[in-house]
Parts: structure tokens; sequence; C-alpha cells
């Protein structure tokens, strides 16, 4: 089982969190002047890296909050967590 | 008074315990819990009469109250039954509800109580790890908990009522082992 170091509790095993899709996805202030294809972009496409992957993850059965982590997608290992909001 | 309809979630598994020095399982009697939610712990703690300056995953037990930290902004508080009517007229900056009837509590104790709980739960349960008066939500099985250590030997499962007769059996068949 990985140990994901939330960065409110500490470190705890992964079936207390739930996996919430990559991080750092900034949103336009006026989605409404979108046009269909800019749309799909912002809604469906991710970058999907092989490796270091920026991404956000919720301590749902603990503190219930989210944060992101940077983990790499090929080892799985975890480089650090920081509270959601900030700068990775 | 207590409604005379009421009944206990884990009535029909009570009558089961099974004595043991290894450890031991018992259904706690029903009490006040409130869920609040806050940014203003002093002036909350404070009107309600808990402590809440703990550090998160931290109960401060108080006489027959408890304050739980689960969260940067949340806790879980405890009183004996019937005290949720006078401290839900507490006015409180922040969201305070009554989930009393929502869980109910198991204890679990004695020398082999972290053995018994490790079989369903994940958390490092090691003294130095999860020392006493450490609290926290976590998983139990398939079910979500809250889990207080109270002594060195003894836990406190807090559990949905509909999940209590699911821990309870998983209990009884990871303590079976020990008795």
């Amino acid at each position: 089982m990985l140990i994901i170091p939330c960065p409110h509790c500490g470190p705890r095993p992964e079936n207390e969190f739930r996996y919430s899709g990559e991080a750092h996805v900034v949103r336009p202030a006026d989605p409404e002047t979108l046009d269909d294809a800019a749309l799909a972009e912002l809604l469906y496409m991710r970058s999907n890296p092989k490796g270091r992957h920026a991404e956000r993850w919720r301590h749902i059965h603990g503190c219930g909050w989210f944060f992101n982590c940077i983990r790499d997608t090929v080892t799985d290992r975890i480089e650090r967590t920081y509270p959601a909001g900030t700068a990775p | 008074m207590a409604d005379p309809r009421r009944v206990h979630p884990l009535a029909s598994h009570a009558a089961t315990v099974t004595p043991s020095d290894a450890v031991c399982v018992a259904a706690l009697p029903p009490a006040t819990r409130l869920s609040l939610r806050t940014a203003d712990a002093a002036a909350a703690g404070a009107a309600l009469g808990f402590t809440l300056g703990t550090p998160i995953c931290r109960a401060e037990a108080a006489g027959p109250r408890a304050a739980l930290k689960l969260g940067p902004d949340e806790w879980l508080l405890l009183a004996p039954d019937g005290e949720a009517a006078a401290l839900m007229g507490v006015a409180v900056a922040g969201s305070l509800v009554d989930v009393s009837h929502r869980s109910t509590a198991i204890e679990i104790s004695g020398p082999f109580a972290v053995e018994a709980l490790a079989a369903f739960v994940a958390l490092d349960l090691d003294a130095a790890a999860f020392p006493v008066g450490m609290c926290s939500r976590t998983v139990f099985g398939k079910a979500e908990i809250v889990l207080w250590r109270t002594a060195a030997e003894v836990f406190r499962i807090e559990v949905w009522r509909s999940f209590a007769p699911y821990v309870w059996e998983c209990l009884d068949e990871s303590c079976r082992e020990y008795w």
C-alpha cells in the first residue's frame, strides 16, 4: 500500500485518499466566451505525462481536504505534497 | 427522557460479548455528538465549553466531554447523552450540527487490541505513530470510522450506525484469534 503524506495529517495509507485529476488546471474567468474546441480542450485534455506529474488528491477518509501532490507516474514515487492553492 | 422506542444499533450484538483478558469489544452507550466546523476555534470552544486548541488528529478529553480535531477546521465534540439540545442552543461562528444519532461507539481494549484492529485498519497503530490521545478518521475494512486511542490499550471507534454491525462482526472475527 502506498503511504501518502497529507499536508495536514502526515503520512497515511492510500485507502484514505481519492485521486482527483491533474493539478493547476487554470479555469478561464469568462468560460462563456470559449468556442466548443477551446472548451473541449479545457474540460477533457490533460497533459498525461509519463513521469513527474502534479495532481490533486483528497484525503476523503481523513481530514477531508484537497491537496496537491507531485508523483512520478512510472514509479509511483511521491516527490512531495503541498496544500491546495499553493504553487508547486 | 430518552425515547423508549430508541434502539441501540448494536443491541442484538452486545449480548454476544466474549469476556477476555487478551482483547475485549464493547458497545458504548448513546452519546451526544456534534460536528463543528469553524475558523475561530478559541471563541467556539469557550462558548461551548470545550478545549479546541489541540493540534490536528489529537483529542482533548475533559471529564465526560471530549473534542476530537479531525481536520484543520473540523472537530467532533462528544458529550454525555442528552446534552445535544443545550449545546445546539449556543451561538457559534461556523457550522454546528447535531450528529448524535448518526454514529455509535465501540470500545476495543486489551493487550491485543492493536493486533485485532490492524486486521482491518491500515494506519500505523504503533504507540510511537499513534500515541494515546491521537484520533483520526480512517477506513476500517469497507467502513469509514473515527478511531481514538483513549489509553495505551483502549481504542474508541465511532462508526455510522448502519455500519456498526459490520464493524462489530469484523472485530469479532479478528479478535477470535486471541480469545
